[in-house]
């Protein structure tokens, strides 16, 4: 099965791959652009990145697993990130992150992504993303949340549908 | 009174002030750039001349601004290092990457005036000869890229960026890469692999010194954000005037982030050592203090890296008498002045200039183990004392949060530490082990009475049972 990268997506991603004196260069930011419009980064991305930047697939592949932004499975339409991080903590993130997870349905305990069964939220509990003084935070896709409260995680969750 | 000092973070927080280039121009904006562009070459004697770029490096040096990013190395030295007769391209980096923990002072740059940052970079890119240069930002400030893309096109509109800036003859191109979530890729020779599209290993140096082999194994410059605004400031009020803020050898303005549990955390930028650590906390400009009822257990001054502070601690450090003379003096935790050297000769450093404070309400135990963890998670992989290192003392540290600790694990994370450190190719060992040292070294006794809390019966393996009964 190859992959059905639509006109404007390639479009893009050739312009990026100019930004660079080597195409290689271009392997994050090529798995960003896949990663966001597929939800996540296949086998077969994989090969088609390779072959765009005349790498083997073994070159991104273990870009794939090194860097924790990108997966190798779908994950639900809303991804939150809540920051597990050290002055996150002192600000309750443990207690937030659980908090999104029994709402789901998920064990808190559990390490890595994980989706809930309707396929809406996937949850993770990510280190510091940066905004120690108004914690705890998290995200949600590309969106950042500061100061949350759980009724206001309750309120934002709410919010996307 | 100590005060804030706001001189990168200016215009920032005023109120109506945007990221878009016509309130930067409205504010003064791009002058700085206008300025070292038309830099004349200067006569010197013996009919030699310097070129405008020489003259723009030397302020640099004369401002004796240090790197912001965390080793606080002098910006205008790491810039002399630059091979320039290579023949090969020269490429500037922002360091972008933002991931020590407890900061979070690029943020405020990149998301409220992400052009100060461009036109540092401008007039950084023109004194190092660059012509094509990168931002590399952390994968997790998606809006952050999307503002620096923008703040680089309306530059390229206005003549900013591109072929012949200005009419000078000068080119240059500016790209932002991303990240994507690795805290490895703030290392700048990790940074540098991450950008050649490759796993962040850092490198080994010598012989790959960034000034000398960097990026395509080219001479390559990377700066932290906050350095590059600086850059901007130097060239607006010159080298000399900025030296004259902060203290000597500590010059010009930084961003403190301040969090933990103070009543007011937040980012505050002062004059390098103008302010104490304890000012920092407790003053009503600042911190403002504990909660109610509080009082003050231990303080990470650099970020998570740096070797924790308990209260009360105190330093044997040079001052100067009233006749001018040094003089050892004891000095409290709280009051050594906020600067590099200052943390430096009390066994810290100031790093990413990140506070973290807690009160007496933290398990210090608990606190390690989460700072561990986070390095754990974070070591590359490369180099096997902290690939392993890091998962043993994180392993032992969740053993003694959970009551399944022994009593020798305190002695037991101290000896994995001191084998890290110093066994590494990047700082990342000692990024790692020295939380671990520190905090085991300072708070003995918790992680002793944490260990022996739990005791399996003798000649029993410790196991599950025996922690659900102590609790």
């Amino acid at each position: 099965m190859s992959l059905n990268v639509p006109q404007t997506l390639e479009a893009e991603i050739d312009e990026l791959i100019t930004h660079y004196p080597e195409k290689r260069s271009a392997s994050v930011m090529l798995l960003h652009a896949i990663q966001e419009h597929f939800g996540y980064v296949s086998k077969e991305a994989i090969e088609w990145i390779a072959s765009k930047l005349e790498l083997k697939p073994i070159n991104v592949y273990e870009l794939v697993t090194f860097y924790p932004m990108f997966r190798q499975e779908p994950a639900g339409k809303y991804v939150v990130k809540v920051c597990r991080t050290l002055s996150c903590a002192l600000g309750g993130s443990g207690k937030l992150h659980g908090h999104i997870c029994s709402k789901l349905g998920l064990d808190s305990r559990k390490h890595g992504l994980q989706t809930a069964s309707d396929g809406k939220f996937s949850v993770e509990f990510v280190e510091c993303l940066a905004s120690c003084g108004t914690a705890p935070v998290m995200m949600i896709n590309d969106d950042f949340y500061e100061g949350v409260s759980h009724e206001r995680a309750d309120e934002i969750m709410g919010k996307c549908q | 009174m100590p005060e804030e000092f706001r001189l990168i973070l200016k215009k920032a927080d005023e109120p109506g002030y945007t990221p878009d280039i016509d309130c930067y121009m409205s504010h003064g904006g791009y002058e700085s750039l206008k300025k070292a562009l038309a830099i004349q070459p200067k006569e010197i004697e013996d009919g030699k001349t310097k070129t405008p770029q020489e003259q723009i490096r030397d302020e640099v040096m004369t401002s004796g601004l240090r790197g912001r990013g965390g080793a606080g190395f002098s910006c205008g030295l790491k810039w002399s290092f630059v091979d320039r007769r290579s023949g090969k391209p020269i490429y500037l980096i922002c360091n972008a990457d933002e991931s020590e923990p407890g900061t979070f002072k690029d943020r405020q740059i990149i998301h409220k005036d992400p052009h100060q940052l461009v036109e540092g970079m401008i007039i950084s890119a023109f004194a190092n000869d660059v012509n094509l240069a990168y931002i590399y930002i952390r994968g997790e400030f998606p809006n952050g890229a999307k503002l620096l893309n923008k703040a680089l096109n309306e530059a390229r509109e206005k003549g900013f960026l591109g072929k012949n800036i200005l009419g000078s003859g000068f080119d240059l191109e500016i790209h932002v890469h991303r990240g994507a979530g690795a805290y490895i890729c703030g290392e700048e020779t990790g940074l540098i692999e991450s950008l050649e599209g490759k796993r962040a290993y850092p490198r080994i140096k010598p012989p790959f010194f960034p000034a000398v082999l960097g990026l395509y194994m080219c001479p390559t410059i990377v700066n932290n954000v906050e350095t590059l605004c600086a850059v901007r400031h130097i060239i607006e009020m010159g080298g000399a005037e900025y030296a004259k803020l902060g203290t000597p050898r500590n010059t010009g303005t930084r961003i403190v982030s301040l969090s933990g549990q103070v009543k007011k955390p937040g980012y505050y930028e002062i004059e390098v050592g103008k302010v104490t650590l304890g000012e920092l906390i407790f003053h009503e400009n600042f911190g403002g203090g504990l909660r109610e009822g509080r009082s003050l257990k231990a303080v990470i001054p650099g970020g998570s890296s740096a070797k924790v502070l308990k209260a009360g601690e105190k330093f044997n450090m040079k001052r100067p008498n009233k006749d001018g003379e040094m003089e050892s003096v004891e000095v409290d935790m709280l009051d050594i002045p906020y600067d590099f050297d200052s943390l430096m000769a009390a066994g810290t450093m100031s790093g990413s200039s990140a506070i973290i404070v807690m009160d007496d309400s933290v398990d210090i135990v608990d606190v390690l183990a989460n700072v561990s963890a986070f390095y754990a998670h974070e070591s590359c992989g490369q180099c096997t004392p902290c690939r392993e290192g890091s998962l043993w003392m994180s392993k032992a540290l969740n053993r003694l949060t959970s009551g399944k600790g022994r009593k020798e694990d305190a002695e037991y994370l101290t000896h994995i530490a001191t084998n890290i450190q110093g066994r590494t190719i990047c700082a990342f060992g000692e990024a790692s082990s020295w939380p671990v040292l520190s905090f085991v070294k300072k708070f003995k006794d918790e992680f002793e009475a944490k260990g022996a809390a739990v005791q399996p019966a003798e000649g029993e393996p410790n196991k599950e049972g025996a922690a659900t009964a102590a609790k």
